[in-house]
């Protein structure tokens, strides 16, 4: 599948619930080993080339930390 | 790039108080994305309950008012009948809804009041630490229940079917149940909320949508397991789907 | 038709008077003896296309006022002694988010379900703060319909003033009686100053508000019932209201509001029909309470006899205003029992050692 989309994480806004990770149907997200300055390990973009711009982690993230692009 | 999903306008941008994978910050975004939507986040009011979304006037760019536990949609009443122009969102939890508040929502919902309910049931008393709630499950443990939910030795009672039993009344038109435990259900659950804000904006009542949420704190569970749990345990009794529509025929 | 002189029921008259003064939306629930205050209004709001709307309970038309009072709308609800208990929180939550709103209680005899009858014994409730926390609130105390009428159509322009709760604090004989009245004209809703503190109908304004009474900072709460103190400082500077007959003259001044003012007016009455000079005092504002007046009578070393129909709740204000001068002595009944003017006299005469 063509590179469609990207997601962009706001790492001081994430409270690393990781939803985005399980909802994500591609894998393009993972947990981060580095905490942000809250202590929660947020979720990061580890495959970029798989994103197609569903939404799907906007749509369960419950902080708004994410947002998606369309390439 | 095409910007496809961002931050709603009519949402604050912080970060919010509530827990890590809470489902209210879902429900806050998904009211403010029909809120921009709808255009009326200059003339919308949230009447933000006791509970876990007592925080909700920090979170949504516009008016509030916040009234005592339970009391949410008589206040609310008092402020749509002021305020017929304006989109009044009634946000409560389970307690605020169906334990101290049972008279005034069903009543505010006989009376087809013009504002819509946003029913967030967590089967769990969330701000206060984990109590039975009047929709935990019979067997599901809480502080207040901590064998699990007993209706036949202990007298618990059972949980309680809100739509339901709202749908009995002749003042409710649009009733609704969604959940935010995946992408598709967050989407339905949007859809509904839409529709009972436009039912609202054209002068038609009681509307209000129910939405099965996680509390992972109080559920003491991760968050990917909470929303396991809810599919698992609380979709199979607070069924999804529009329990009652009764809008007139073009917006159905 | 504003200034005919009509003969009325004291419940229609309260209802009458927060018509004219411009009330928009009424919330009430049946209780005796004031059902004919909530027809009354049930009537006159629904003719003028305004908000009535009779609630499941006390509890919630007190929430519905204060949803209203919100939105900055002049809103009122009634009740008596039981409904009132079920309003507390609901006027705790008005004064912590400093909302006007006018809430009459036509009293009855308690406590618990009580009798129906007249009652004075919901002093405390009125005049402590009968809910959570430190605060205040206006109470007004009239003695006739035409006092009750006068005073409801100024609680209206109190509660928008100084941003509180203001209660007509009657009693069911006020409420059931029928006397003349003359009422002022009636105010355009449409015409009363705008809040800019409301909920709703922000036109221009760029910031949220947001009506609320949390604050769970410990300092800035502390700030914000302190500030509202000091407007409490001013309100007993300028809202101090009542009536005096013969004090200067009288050895013995009767003190009484309401319904027990009446019958001790009565017993003044005789008594001056037998060459004895007593002295009458009539609180009108509760709270505020004319104590710098109490304290001045009491320094010139009078003997005040309290009357009301409690076991005695106005009588500690009494004391508390002559702070060890003079003298203060009790007398009530209660159950629904109303003092009479001779059983007044001749406690009175009692104390005077006549």
């Amino acid at each position: 599948m063509a590179n469609k989309g990207k997601p962009e994480i706001d790492r001081e806004r994430c409270k690393g619930c990781h939803l985005c990770i399980r909802a994500c149907p591609t894998k393009v997200l993972a947990p981060d080993d580095e905490p942000n300055s809250w202590g929660y390990y947020p979720a990061k973009a580890v495959a970029l080339d798989k994103c197609i711009a569903c939404g799907n982690c906007y749509a369960v993230c419950p902080d708004v930390a994410i947002t998606v692009y369309k390439l | 790039m095409e910007l496809v999903y961002g931050h709603p306008k009519s949402l604050v941008s912080v970060q919010s108080k509530y827990c890590p994978g809470c489902g209210h910050g879902v429900i806050h975004r998904l009211i403010c994305e029909a809120i921009d939507e709808l255009g009326v986040q200059d003339r919308s009011v949230i009447m933000n309950p006791v509970g876990c979304s007592i925080w909700a006037d920090l979170y949504f760019d516009f008016d509030s008012v916040q009234a005592p536990h339970g009391r949410t949609p008589a206040a609310a009443t008092g402020v749509k009948r002021m305020l017929p122009d304006h989109l009044v969102v009634c946000y409560q939890g389970d307690g605020d809804l169906a334990a101290i508040g049972t008279a005034e929502i069903v009543h505010a919902a006989n009376r087809g009041e013009h504002f819509t309910g946003i029913f967030v049931n967590n089967a769990i008393y969330g701000m206060t630490g984990g109590q039975m709630a009047p929709t935990t499950l019979v067997g599901q443990k809480a502080t207040t229940a901590p064998y699990g939910r007993d209706p036949v030795d202990a007298g618990m009672g059972y949980p309680i079917q809100v739509c339901e039993l709202l749908a009995t009344l002749g003042g409710t038109r649009y009733l609704a149940r969604g959940a935010v435990n995946t992408p598709a259900n967050v989407r339905k659950t949007k859809q509904y909320i839409k529709k009972a804000f436009e039912a609202q904006l054209r002068g038609e009542g009681f509307g209000l949508v129910e939405i099965l949420s996680p509390c992972p704190t109080n559920w003491q569970m991760k968050p990917g397991e909470a929303n396991e749990w809810l599919e698992q345990n609380m979709m199979p009794y607070y069924k999804l789907g529009e329990i009652k529509n009764t809008l007139e025929e073009a917006a159905k | 038709m504003a200034d005919e002189k009509r003969l009325m029921k004291g419940n229609e008259a309260i209802g009458e008077a927060a018509v004219r003064a411009g009330c928009r939306a009424y919330f009430g629930y049946p209780i005796t003896p004031q059902n004919e205050l909530t027809a009354y209004m049930a009537k006159h709001m629904l003719d003028k296309k305004r908000t009535f709307i009779q609630a499941e309970s006390e509890t919630s038309a007190i929430n519905m006022v204060f949803g209203a009072a919100a939105t900055g709308a002049r809103a009122m609800t009634s009740s008596s002694s039981p409904g009132i208990s079920l309003k507390q929180e609901g006027i705790s939550y008005a004064c912590g988010a400093d909302l006007p709103m006018v809430i009459v209680n036509v009293a009855r005899s308690g406590p618990g379900l009580g009798g129906i009858s007249p009652g004075q014994a919901d002093y405390f409730q009125s005049t402590r703060g009968g809910g959570h926390g430190d605060y205040f609130h206006i109470v007004l105390a009239p003695k006739s319909v035409q006092e009750a009428a006068d005073l409801t159509y100024k609680a209206f322009d109190l509660a928008d003033k100084w941003r509180m709760p203001v209660m007509i604090l009657a009693d069911g004989l006020i409420g059931q009686m029928m006397e003349g009245v003359v009422f002022p004209p009636a105010r355009d809703p449409e015409s009363l100053p705008k809040k800019a503190w409301a909920a709703g109908n922000r036109g221009a304004r760029k910031e949220n508000n947001h009506v609320t009474s949390i604050n769970l900072v410990p300092l800035e709460l502390e700030a914000l019932v302190k500030a509202r103190f000091e407007r409490y400082a001013e309100i007993k500077k300028a809202e101090v209201a009542y009536e005096e007959v013969n004090v200067d003259k009288a050895d013995l001044i009767l003190v009484g509001y309401g319904t027990s003012s009446r019958v001790a007016l009565g017993a003044l009455e005789m008594a001056k029909a037998e060459g004895l000079e007593l002295g009458l005092f009539r609180p009108i504002s509760l709270w505020p309470f004319p104590e710098k007046r109490i304290a001045e009578l009491a320094a010139k070393g009078k003997k005040f006899l309290a009357v009301e129909m409690s076991m005695g709740q106005m009588v500690e204000d009494v004391r508390l205003a002559a702070n060890g001068k003079g003298e203060v002595h009790f007398y009530g009944r209660c159950g629904g029992v109303i003092p009479s003017e001779e059983e007044v006299l001749a406690e009175a005469k009692r104390l005077l050692g006549k």
